[in-house]
């Protein structure tokens, strides 16, 4: 049985890698040996190197959830939201660069016309545009019905005004998903980078995911054609941007998973190794209460971020709720994991030599990103007094 | 069946706002239950249950207003799924 991550000596000659399977075993293998031994350099560096991002696509990982017919694998959720894990647990800027494409090719696919489809999304399965998604504004982030950017009816088209913010990729994505205001509603617009009258600046120096290569791009009377306007208009326009979020969501679960697992893996390895008063700390039951509290919660995490994907898979709408469980549950466990980490290694866990220092960098992020803790505890909080809790 | 259907339809409705008390002729949006989740959550539902799939432009308002509405959307999808069956 070869399901695992297989190179060819023509193609190991040639530099591809392609992935033929993207079972667990087969995505770790990538990711262990092409992300994880640099993921502490692109964290320094501030930027995913375009190689890296190369050998993504020839594996066929920017969307394999999309049809085969337009070049992806017609991937399940569950399966994808492992890849995401395992992606995420060697480097959650990479990670992040696969969520924003990942909603963007998503949306494309769920709400595109026949042309939209046609047009875009070879591209991005193949990975040859990447996506972004640009809802966040200078003066409205958790608060998504606060954006003030407009798309105005324009000769039968669009014109678009607006800056929007923290822009996971901006820098390097070439198709933008940006959310404006309408006369009737918030609706999607694709909007290429190349379009005139858009800029894009880059946001350096984050705490976490630094090398997502963030951006403030400014639409400055950007005209747009009438179909640069993705899916329905009117009251269910807001489905684009729920259902979007809905996946981005299960993404950064996913990712969060990852960072637990990288949390222990370095926890344990590091606890074989270094002793204390002549005994390893490994054998201290404080040390054991942590790393089995990592153990817990890794399982349980990943077990939530299933569920949410089995419902996904099955077109329930229970995945909403339960991906929103999944990513509090999942974040919240990252963040307090990454800070234990951190804590095993002492001092060494401050500096550059351990991954531990990023990852808890990182875990910060995850509690801010695609809804902050705060929103997620309001919303499961009324889905409660719906009844809906269990 | 179409009965059922709208049944089914407001029991879901019920569920996701239980303090609601609404008849199948009741329009759900001037009752202010409707945001983007239900919406999203609505429109899952009634392609999962019922087999259908519900296209851009037939996301209009007004096939969605009331449980009627909706049960008559499900069979004017559903007869064109069998339409194009193979
Ligand atoms: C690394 C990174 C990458 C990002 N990538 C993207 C991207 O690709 N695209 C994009 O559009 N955006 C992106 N964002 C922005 C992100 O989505 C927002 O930061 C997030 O939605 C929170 O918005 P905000 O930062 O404006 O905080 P605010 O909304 O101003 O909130 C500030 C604080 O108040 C809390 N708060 C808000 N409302 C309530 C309430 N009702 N009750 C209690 N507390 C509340 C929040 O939880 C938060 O703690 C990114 C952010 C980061 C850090």
């Amino acid at each position: 049985m070869s399901t695992a991550y297989e190179v060819t000596s023509e193609e190991e000659a040639a530099g591809r890698s392609h992935l033929r399977s993207f079972d667990r075993g087969a995505v770790r293998e990538f990711v262990d040996r092409h992300i994880v031994p640099f993921a502490d350099m692109y964290d320094r560096l501030g930027r995913i190197p375009d190689e890296l991002l190369d050998r993504i696509a020839e594996a066929g990982l920017w969307a394999p959830f999309l049809s085969a017919e337009v070049g992806g694998a017609g991937l399940d959720m569950v399966t994808l939201g492992r890849v995401h894990e395992e992606v995420g647990r060697g480097c959650s800027s990479v990670r992040s660069l696969l969520t924003v494409h990942t909603m963007l090719a998503w949306a494309v696919q769920r709400w595109g016309s026949p042309a939209q489809r046609e047009r875009w999304l070879p591209e991005v399965a193949a990975g040859r545009t990447l996506g972004a998604f640009c809802l966040s504004e200078p003066g409205a982030g958790s608060d998504a019905a606060g954006i003030v950017t407009t798309a105005v009816d324009h000769r039968g088209g669009w014109r678009l005004n607006g800056t929007k913010t923290w822009v996971t990729g901006g820098q390097r994505a070439e198709l933008f998903l940006v959310f404006a205001r309408t006369a009737t509603s918030i609706g999607a617009f694709l909007v290429p980078r190349s379009t005139s009258g858009v800029s894009v600046q880059p946001i350096d120096d984050m705490l976490g995911t630094r090398a997502s290569m963030l951006a403030e791009i400014t639409f400055r009377d950007v005209l747009l054609d009438a179909d640069a306007l993705l899916g329905p208009s009117g009251f269910t326009a807001g489905m684009v941007l729920t259902g979007t979020l809905d996946l981005g969501r299960y993404s950064v679960a996913a990712g969060s998973v990852g960072i637990i697992q990288a949390c222990l893996d370095a926890c344990a390895a590091y606890t074989a190794t270094r002793t204390v008063g002549g005994t390893q700390l490994r054998h201290l039951p404080l040390i054991q209460a942590k790393i089995s509290d990592m153990v817990t919660d890794v399982r349980a995490a990943r077990m939530l971020v299933e569920e949410a994907g089995r419902l996904k898979d099955a077109g329930d709408a229970d995945t909403i709720m339960a991906t929103w469980v999944a990513k509090y549950f999942a974040s919240t466990a990252a963040a307090r994991h990454a800070g234990e980490a951190v804590q095993v290694h002492g001092a060494g866990g401050c500096s550059p030599r351990h991954p531990v220092a990023r990852l808890y960098r990182d875990s910060k992020v995850m509690e801010i990103i695609e809804g902050s803790n705060e929103i997620q505890r309001l919303t499961i909080a009324a889905a409660a007094y719906q009844g809906r809790a269990a | 069946m179409s009965r059922d259907v709208t049944s089914e339809v407001l029991a879901f409705i019920v569920s996701r706002f239980p303090q609601a008390e609404v008849t199948e002729s009741e329009d759900i949006f001037s009752l202010g239950y409707v945001n983007s989740l239900f919406a999203m959550e609505l429109v899952m539902f009634l392609e999962k249950t019922f087999e259908i799939t519900i296209p851009n432009e037939e996301l209009r308002i007004d096939n969605f207003r009331t449980a009627l509405a909706m049960a008559d959307l499900i069979g004017r999808r559903s007869a064109d799924a069998v339409g194009i069956a193979p």
